[in-house]
């Protein structure tokens, strides 16, 4: 029943990201759609790297690019990236929120809007706030939301933050995560 | 009330969003309606929650009444956020691929559409003085927001700034310091007046207006991004269509003449910077 995967990390990110991605197998029937917070440089290296270890393809997302299955995107450095409700991707250069840019506030509150009640959003480590608003529309739109156990981050701040905005349906330790996205992920 | 309201009747937000922009266009002539709608949305909504409206409808009643709420209201529709040497890799490639090809004319011209509040503008009639090409250029800077062309005009910018778009200056292999080329005066810099003495600030929309001048060369960074395929389609076109033969495109780091009508029209130069030439066909 769900459609997509959305995830946002900062702080700690790559190696959070590197527990849980591979995990998905070549069939995932959902596309996977990640902020993380690098700074203004290109995010090149980090895919590569990620694109080695994934059996899923993973790419920056494109403008007008549709949203499929089979692919990971990430949120080009120093663009927003929203989603549609045609189910294709968007970019901005607008103003940073919560001094990032790529917001995760941003592309959760696009994806919300787009998907409503099939999307799951998922809040993992991380040094700031952002995420948390876009959090909570996944959740009011009928999404379902999942926050990394804060006590077990490398940094608590992005986890607690969500935890403080919404009441998340999960909240598990980062080597449950995985699991449960596909165990999610094929539920009926 | 606004984003709470609409996050139980989404369809709503839709449908009255599209009025919107249908009202927007039959009143005023700016045609939004093939942007993407994501952003748009984004804006719409914060716009009702920091005012005293509760519904989109209520938004372009305001609108379709009063012209000087809907100038206001432009400001939330177009970005115009950029910076001084922005990207400072593609002004590097800019001045290995393309600075000797332009140092072959005897005179040329330049249009940088979308130029927003113009920083971008300033950074290349600085590259180009200090290539001792700018007496030789007529540029034409324009945008749709005749508030941020005011802004382009004046070439006063924040202090706050200035050390990022030193940085970007350095990077971008520029020759001297950028303090070479503006006055600090209280919080603000003022921007050589030499430096526009060659550009023409002016109001052109690409979505309604057609081809503005015949060029050699085009810069347009980061404005097809918000278009929806279509319209990117047609503007890529337009712009392909304002270019002399050989005449250089130059778009922003996520753009591509890729899966457009105009891929087979252009010769690549630098893929990575995605700066193109004209073919003769």
């Amino acid at each position: 029943m769900y459609k997509a995967i959305v995830i946002g990390t900062s702080y700690g990110g790559i190696e959070a990201l590197r527990l849980i991605l591979p995990q998905f197998e070549e069939n995932f029937p959902l596309p996977v759609i990640v902020v993380l917070h690098i700074g203004e440089h290109s995010n090149d290296l980090f895919i590569r790297h990620l694109n080695n270890m994934c059996k899923l393809a993973v790419k920056e997302a494109d403008s007008n690019e549709p949203v499929l299955p089979g692919y990971i995107y990430f949120a080009p450095p120093n663009y927003h990236l929203q989603v549609e409700d045609d189910f294709t991707f968007s970019l901005s250069t607008d103003v940073k929120l919560n001094f990032s840019r790529p917001s995760i506030d941003i592309l959760f509150e696009s994806a919300a809007w787009a998907y409503k009640n099939t999307l799951i959003g998922t809040i993992l480590t991380g040094a700031n706030s952002d995420g948390a608003n876009g959090l909570k529309i996944i959740k009011e739109m009928g999404g379902k939301t999942i926050v990394q156990n804060p006590c077990h981050a490398i940094a608590s701040a992005m986890p607690k933050a969500a935890l403080k905005a919404v009441m998340p349906d999960i909240r598990l330790n980062i080597e449950e995560i995985a699991g449960k996205l596909i165990e999610l992920a094929y539920s009926k | 009330m606004g984003g709470s309201y609409y996050e139980s009747n989404a369809d709503l937000l839709n449908i009255e969003l599209q009025l919107l922009l249908d009202a927007i266009f039959l009143r005023y002539g700016y045609d939004f309606r093939d942007y993407s709608k994501a952003h748009i949305k984004r804006r719409i909504l914060h716009r009702l929650s920091i005012s005293q409206l509760s519904t989109v409808t209520e938004l372009q009643d305001r609108i379709l009444r009063s012209r000087e709420f809907f100038i206001d209201f432009l400001d939330d529709l177009s970005i115009n956020v950029t910076e001084m040497f922005r990207d400072p890799e593609f002004y590097k490639s800019f001045r290995e691929n393309i600075i000797p090809k332009l140092k072959t004319y005897t005179f040329f011209k330049i249009w940088h559409a979308g130029c927003a509040t113009g920083e971008e503008v300033y950074s290349l009639a600085i590259l180009l003085q200090e290539e001792g090409l700018l007496d030789r250029c007529q540029v034409y800077a324009t945008d749709f927001n005749r508030k941020v062309l005011e802004i382009a005009k004046e070439g006063v910018y924040q202090k706050a700034d200035i050390e990022q778009y030193e940085r970007n200056y350095q990077l971008s292999g520029g020759k001297k310091k950028l303090a070479d080329y503006y006055q600090s005066m209280y919080g603000s810099v003022m921007l050589n007046k030499e430096l526009s003495n060659r550009i023409v600030f002016a109001d052109h929309n690409l979505v309604t207006d057609s081809v503005f001048a015949e060029v050699n060369l085009i810069l347009c960074r980061n404005v097809l991004i918000y278009f929806e395929k279509k319209l990117q389609d047609n503007v890529m076109y337009l712009l392909y269509q304002s270019l002399v033969p050989s005449g250089i495109l130059c778009l922003g780091t996520k753009e591509s003449i890729k899966f457009t009508r105009v891929e087979k029209l252009f010769d690549i130069v630098d893929e990575k910077q995605k700066i193109y030439k004209k073919k003769i066909v």
